[in-house]
């Protein structure tokens, strides 16, 4: 019996993620070195996990209010008040969710009617554009280029935009590519999206690892916080990752309708990643700005390697992703990444599978030991140097 | 804080070779910062952290606290300095509250630290008093962990 008929359409028709392919293959190699994660290597700073702990043993194993716990939304609003200059009511503007996916899923389902368009820029992380086609939204991507450090320009979002577009998707610190956007780039993007009438989702995951200059959250441009959905969480910044723990501070209205899809799928957050996620917020600025400080010299030493082994690579302002230009060595990037696998044990992910403009880029993260880095970089170097030999 | 010394700290076990990689310089050129940081007395060695609980260590461990009286013009300078140099001395800080030395002692044996607090320390003029405490167990030396083998967390390979 073929069940893939009872499939739906839509689900059927998104394609599986370019990474899960290259999974397959790295997990099948025994003793790679792995530049393909994306997450960070540290695990979680310990007064954070006692955090949980302490929760279990004090019984907290209940759920909470489908908004989360007031404590941690209170946490979270002083915290995007001092460090994003946005202010926003714990009481009825900010939601917490399972991981920002969870909140992009969230807002997208809140938002998006079947047909509406959505802009999100491009290459980007997986899941952006199957998330609007889930929610039945048409996804417009927006080309970024690597002669721009990969920041979203107006030019390119002028020339992307159609009518019927309803909705700007941002990543800034973008993963793959570490672009991001100056005060001045956001402000023309703030002013493109009041001109067109855009509702913006800010995904600020990687704003805590932006190395140079200051990050600026749309959210907090004048006339911007009534049109902006601000999503961000606690994976990344204080390594969270597997906690799972996220959240959307907006306008209360659209908190609202996202708090209704919330509260009929997953209904809260786990509580003992809430109790933790306090924690976090409470105490843990500075482990995080260490873990910061040391991303930013592995940066520093990947990206002078890339550039001395000839892979053009341009200077990521945020995230722990290094995002090489391989098309020097006359391979596509799938193929390059897999001979580079096959050869010499190093995982990279083909650009391509962060979308269309991804192609003839690799990302290597970073988020890993200076002795992997080094290796993995004598590797690299090894590898190419045979290919232009060949050549 | 100067970019080697903050790779020292972090990246403890990379050899020059390695180090010079990260720092984009020659190898040589760090061997010559090193060599000025010794010179300046700012790197004063480098040694193994050990885990030695499994070992027939032979060592005993003490820390002992100190009261001293200082000194018109030295403070608790001489005496402390003068403490320091035993070998038997580890570690030796001045601080705040009821004692004035913190000293932490090795010997080969219960005997010998106690022999050594009797008959050298507590002789010194101008020592007050000492309190000594053996160490029963050790749980974390210099930022490691002791207890039990330390697991890998398991990351994924691959993710988005």
């Amino acid at each position: 019996m073929d069940q893939s008929r009872f499939i739906a359409k839509h689900v059927i028709n998104l394609p599986k993620s370019g990474i899960r392919d290259f999974f397959d293959i790295v997990a099948k190699m025994k003793d790679a070195i792995s530049l393909g994660v994306g997450e960070p290597d540290f695990d979680t700073p310990w007064h954070i996990r006692e955090a949980g702990i302490y929760a279990i043993e004090k019984g907290k194993t209940h759920y909470t209010s489908n908004l989360g716990l007031i404590e941690l939304r209170r946490a979270i609003c002083d915290y995007v008040g001092k460090n994003f200059n946005v202010s926003y009511a714990p009481e009825n503007e900010v939601i917490i969710t399972v991981g920002v996916s969870e909140a992009l899923d969230l807002a997208c389902r809140a938002l998006i009617n079947p047909g509406d368009q959505v802009m999100y820029h491009q290459p980007c992380y997986v899941s952006y554009s199957p998330s609007i086609t889930l929610a039945h939204g048409v996804a417009v991507p927006v080309p970024t280029f690597a002669k721009d450090g990969f920041a979203l320009t107006v030019d390119a979002l002028r020339a992307a935009w159609q009518p019927g577009c309803k909705i700007l998707m941002l990543n800034l610190p973008t993963n793959p590519t570490g672009g991001t956007c100056d005060r001045a780039q956001i402000e023309a993007i703030a002013k493109f999206a009041v001109e067109k009438d855009l509702i913006v989702l800010s995904d600020e995951i990687y704003s805590e690892l932006t190395f140079e200059g200051v990050h600026t959250s749309i959210a907090s441009l004048p006339g911007m916080k009534e049109r902006t959905i601000f999503l961000h969480g606690f994976s990344k910044a204080f390594s969270m990752t597997g906690w799972r723990i996220g959240y959307a501070c907006g306008p209360a209205t659209l908190i609202e309708a996202m708090m209704k899809v919330h509260q009929y799928s997953m209904l809260c957050a786990s509580i003992i990643a809430q109790e933790a996620a306090i924690e976090a917020l409470v105490r843990g600025e500075d482990a995080m700005k260490k873990m910061r400080d040391q991303y930013h010299r592995r940066r520093d030493f990947i990206v002078r390697r890339f550039n001395e082994i000839g892979l053009k690579c341009h200077l990521p302002r945020g995230s722990f992703y290094a995002f090489p230009d391989i098309s020097k060595t006359g391979m596509n990037e799938k193929d390059f990444a897999i001979g580079l696998l096959q050869a010499e044990k190093v995982a990279i992910v083909p650009g391509s599978a962060f979308g269309e403009n991804g192609k003839g880029f690799c990302r290597a993260c970073f988020a890993t030991s200076y002795e992997q880095l080094i290796e993995a970089s004598n590797r690299i170097e090894r590898h190419v140097q045979a290919i232009v030999a060949k050549k | 804080m100067k970019p080697i010394i903050k790779l020292l700290l972090e990246g403890g076990s990379l050899n020059t070779a390695q180090m010079a990689q990260v720092l984009n310089l020659s190898e040589a050129e760090v061997n010559c910062q090193l060599d000025t940081l010794k010179k300046d007395g700012v790197l004063l060695g480098l040694r193994p952290v050990l885990n030695l609980a499994d070992e027939d260590s032979g060592v005993v461990r003490a820390v002992i606290e100190v009261r001293i009286t200082p000194e018109r013009g030295g403070g608790f300078n001489r005496l402390a300095e003068r403490i320091s140099k035993f070998d038997e001395v580890e570690s030796c800080y001045l601080m705040s509250g009821g004692y004035d030395l913190l000293v932490f002692v090795n010997g080969a044996s219960l005997q010998k630290v106690a022999a050594f607090v009797s008959e050298k320390l507590s002789t010194i003029e101008g020592v007050l008093s000492t309190a000594t405490h053996f160490m029963l167990r050790s749980y974390k030396e210099h930022g490691f962990l002791l207890g039990g083998k330390v697991e890998e967390t398991e990351r994924l390979k691959v993710a988005p």
